[in-house]
């Protein structure tokens, strides 16, 4: 695998996460418990569809093959996408949706904050910007974990329930493959492993303060950044990207 | 879950800095941080603020719209209240 086939691969991965969970997200509009966070989990939603557009845009240079953003995002298939696993996870229930939000974006935070030393300028360009914005969707997740764990009897049963059972999820975070071995080398990417003990703090510290566990499961599922998906990114990408299949360059 | 509705909050919002908060609208939420957290995601989606207030509604005593007239129509004729008679040069603003 060359550097730049590694590199198109590690932007493509970033992009597909933002992606699918922007696309997650948005199935809540109108559908919010209360007007006031259906509109917050739509603007996370935007905000995350415009981090996977400047990564796509990106990836689409890094390639070289003249393709565009949108070639990208709607004309891959399940396989060819390389997003975690947890991101793909359905919705479920609010607190499902917060456990997915609260584990996501406190590892995203801490993988762009490592790519702004990356030595590729335009990585560390979109890192930076993301930044910001990932700085208040870990607040607004992390809030809600305190809320939900520290307060009804039944709202701290659900969320417990929903940390408990996307935790397996949690693991994949941190495993370095191929790709990432080789923008490690290149100085590109991140060791995602020295992530780890800053996330297990950070989540452990919310968690406690919530009233809450952290999930004891030691068995963790993978796959995603390989292309190895759950049933569920198919239906996914066939709610995205129907447009685009049925009717191939169809405008505004 | 409780169908119990949350406490209702008035927003106020400064647009730049020079200018006073004004009041955007209201929203649900059940404590002031939510309130404020809210407010960030409802009212300056599209730039509208530097800075934002939260009050909850039922601390707001209001006048009495029954009382309209005894309470302003008295001022409505008496224009030597307002400072119309000056000429301000061009360069002044926000008066």
């Amino acid at each position: 695998m060359s550097t730049k086939e590694a590199l198109f691969d590690y932007v493509i991965r970033q992009a597909d996460n933002c992606l699918i969970l922007g696309q997650r997200l948005g199935e809540w509009c109108g559908h919010g418990p209360v007007l006031e966070q259906d509109i917050a989990m739509t603007n996370i939603a935007l905000d995350l569809i415009g981090q996977s557009r400047s990564l796509y845009q990106y990836a689409a240079d890094v390639e070289g093959k003249g393709k565009t953003e949108d070639d990208l995002a709607y004309l891959r298939d399940v396989w060819q996408f390389k997003n975690l696993l947890l991101v793909e996870q359905p919705n479920q229930d609010f607190a499902y949706t917060i456990a997915r939000q609260f584990y996501f974006d406190n590892f995203n935070f801490l993988f762009y904050q490592a790519l702004t030393e990356s030595a590729d300028e335009q990585l560390k360009a979109i890192a930076q910007k993301s930044l910001k914005e990932v700085r208040y969707h870990v607040k607004w997740s992390s809030d809600w974990i305190l809320r939900l764990g520290d307060g009804t009897d039944e709202s701290h049963e659900r969320i417990n329930r929903a940390i408990t059972d996307l935790w397996s999820y949690t693991g994949e975070f941190f495993n370095n493959n191929e790709v990432d071995n080789a923008m490690i080398d290149a100085k590109i990417g991140t060791d995602l492993t020295g992530l780890k003990p800053k996330w297990e703090q950070k989540i452990g510290s919310i968690l406690e303060e919530a009233t809450l566990e952290v999930p004891a499961g030691e068995w963790m599922q993978s796959g995603g950044k390989e292309g190895k998906h759950s049933e569920h990114l198919g239906y996914i990408l066939a709610d995205l990207q129907f447009l685009q299949r049925a009717y191939p360059g169809a405008k505004w | 879950m409780s169908k119990r509705s949350w406490p209702l909050w008035e927003v106020f919002i400064r647009s730049k800095n020079g200018l006073h908060h004004k009041h955007v609208g209201s929203l649900h939420a059940t404590d002031s941080q939510m309130a404020l957290e809210n407010a960030r995601d409802v009212y300056t989606r599209r730039n509208e603020g530097i800075s934002i207030w939260v009050v909850e509604s039922k601390s707001i005593t209001a006048s009495d719209p029954a009382q309209g007239e005894e309470l302003f129509e008295p001022a409505a004729d008496k224009i030597y209240r307002h400072p119309t008679f000056y000429k301000l040069p061009d360069e002044v603003k926000h008066i």
